[in-house]
């Protein structure tokens, strides 16, 4: 006899994301899932991010890696709440992980919730987190053909942060066919070239940043 | 990677379905799996056949549908399977497109006893 099921598998991921998103909602905190390569620059972004808002905005942060604490430390050194998982081989983080990791920060002090993903273009961009935003970013050295190999992370990102810009002119990057790649596949995606390094173009995402806070 | 977990989610799903139609086997369970998501087919026959073992889901035969990755040109309409790394649309040119397929993962359905 066939039963027909037509259920998601990721639905019991999919059903704690959303109560991950009723918690922020409910605390008014905005929170958005920060993903990446190993070594793109996401803990680099955070940090910049943090020096140029945290007199202004409360801000804590949840640090996903497979091993070590040395994301966090960094943060740590800010005197900004982090919390830092340990998937212990898991290679993205799920609802669940970040539901035990709400579940240890004072919500009600925190206006924004920064979710650095574990270093994995592909794995991340399947599992919901809860976070209202989607966030990547994509460094130079990686090369300007990522998008064709790496479609779902190019098109579930509502914002591309291209870091290490300071690094062109020692390669090849057509930061043209880059962009007609992405935005042909997610028209609506907002590109912020940037150096973390340098602090070029940083104001930019951190304009679009302070406008997505206070529209909420 | 974590086909393992997945894997557990997918018998959960069927174990559920099955005790819904107070079943007492489950013979076969059919997914459908984009081509855009990082599932390996193998993987899931490997951990499936661990996972399952003292289960009424042991030794049931499971089933991969493939869907291809396919986008809609948001200009013309024209639906289209990209190939490698040209995705303008074949049939006006524009780059300009929305993914309509291959990012499904989910159980079409259970075949019981």
């Amino acid at each position: 006899m066939k039963v027909k099921v037509l259920q998601n598998i990721l639905d019991a991921n999919d059903q704690i994301a959303n109560r991950n998103r009723q918690v922020l909602d409910k605390a008014g905190v905005l929170a958005i899932n920060i993903m990446s390569s190993p070594g793109a620059g996401k803990t680099s972004l955070i940090l910049q991010t943090i020096a140029r808002l945290k007199d202004k905005v409360r801000i804590a942060v949840v640090e996903g890696d497979i091993a070590s604490t040395i994301d966090a430390d960094r943060i740590g050194k800010e005197e900004i709440s982090v919390v830092q998982i340990n998937t212990g081989g898991a290679c993205h983080l799920d609802a669940n992980m970040v539901s035990n990791a709400l579940d240890s920060l004072s919500l009600e002090d925190i206006d924004l919730l920064l979710i650095e993903n574990v270093g994995n273009l592909v794995c991340p961009a399947e599992f919901k987190t809860g976070a209202h935003k989607q966030m990547m970013l994509l460094s130079i050295p990686e090369g300007d053909d990522k998008p064709y190999k790496y479609p779902l992370m190019f098109t579930e990102s509502e914002v591309i942060i291209l870091n290490k810009i300071d690094l062109l002119p020692l390669l090849d990057f057509d930061i043209n066919a880059f962009r007609q790649a992405v935005t042909g596949l997610n028209p609506r995606v907002k590109i912020f070239p940037v150096s973390c390094k340098t602090g070029e173009g940083i104001e930019e995402w951190i304009s679009w940043l302070e406008s997505e806070l206070r529209g909420r | 990677m974590h086909e393992l977990s997945v894997t557990q989610g997918m018998l959960d799903i069927a174990l559920d379905k099955a005790r819904e139609a107070q079943a007492s086997r489950i013979t076969a369970i059919n997914l459908v799996i984009g081509e855009m998501t990082s599932i390996v087919d193998d993987c899931v026959q490997f951990y499936f056949d661990f996972l399952s073992k003292d289960s009424i889901a042991s030794e049931a035969k499971l089933s991969f549908t493939r869907i291809p990755m396919q986008v809609r040109c948001r200009h013309c309409g024209f639906s289209f399977s990209p190939d490698k790394s040209v995705w303008s649309c074949p049939q006006c040119g524009k780059w300009d497109v929305e993914i309509v397929a291959g990012q499904e993962f989910y159980i079409d359905s259970i075949e019981v006893e």
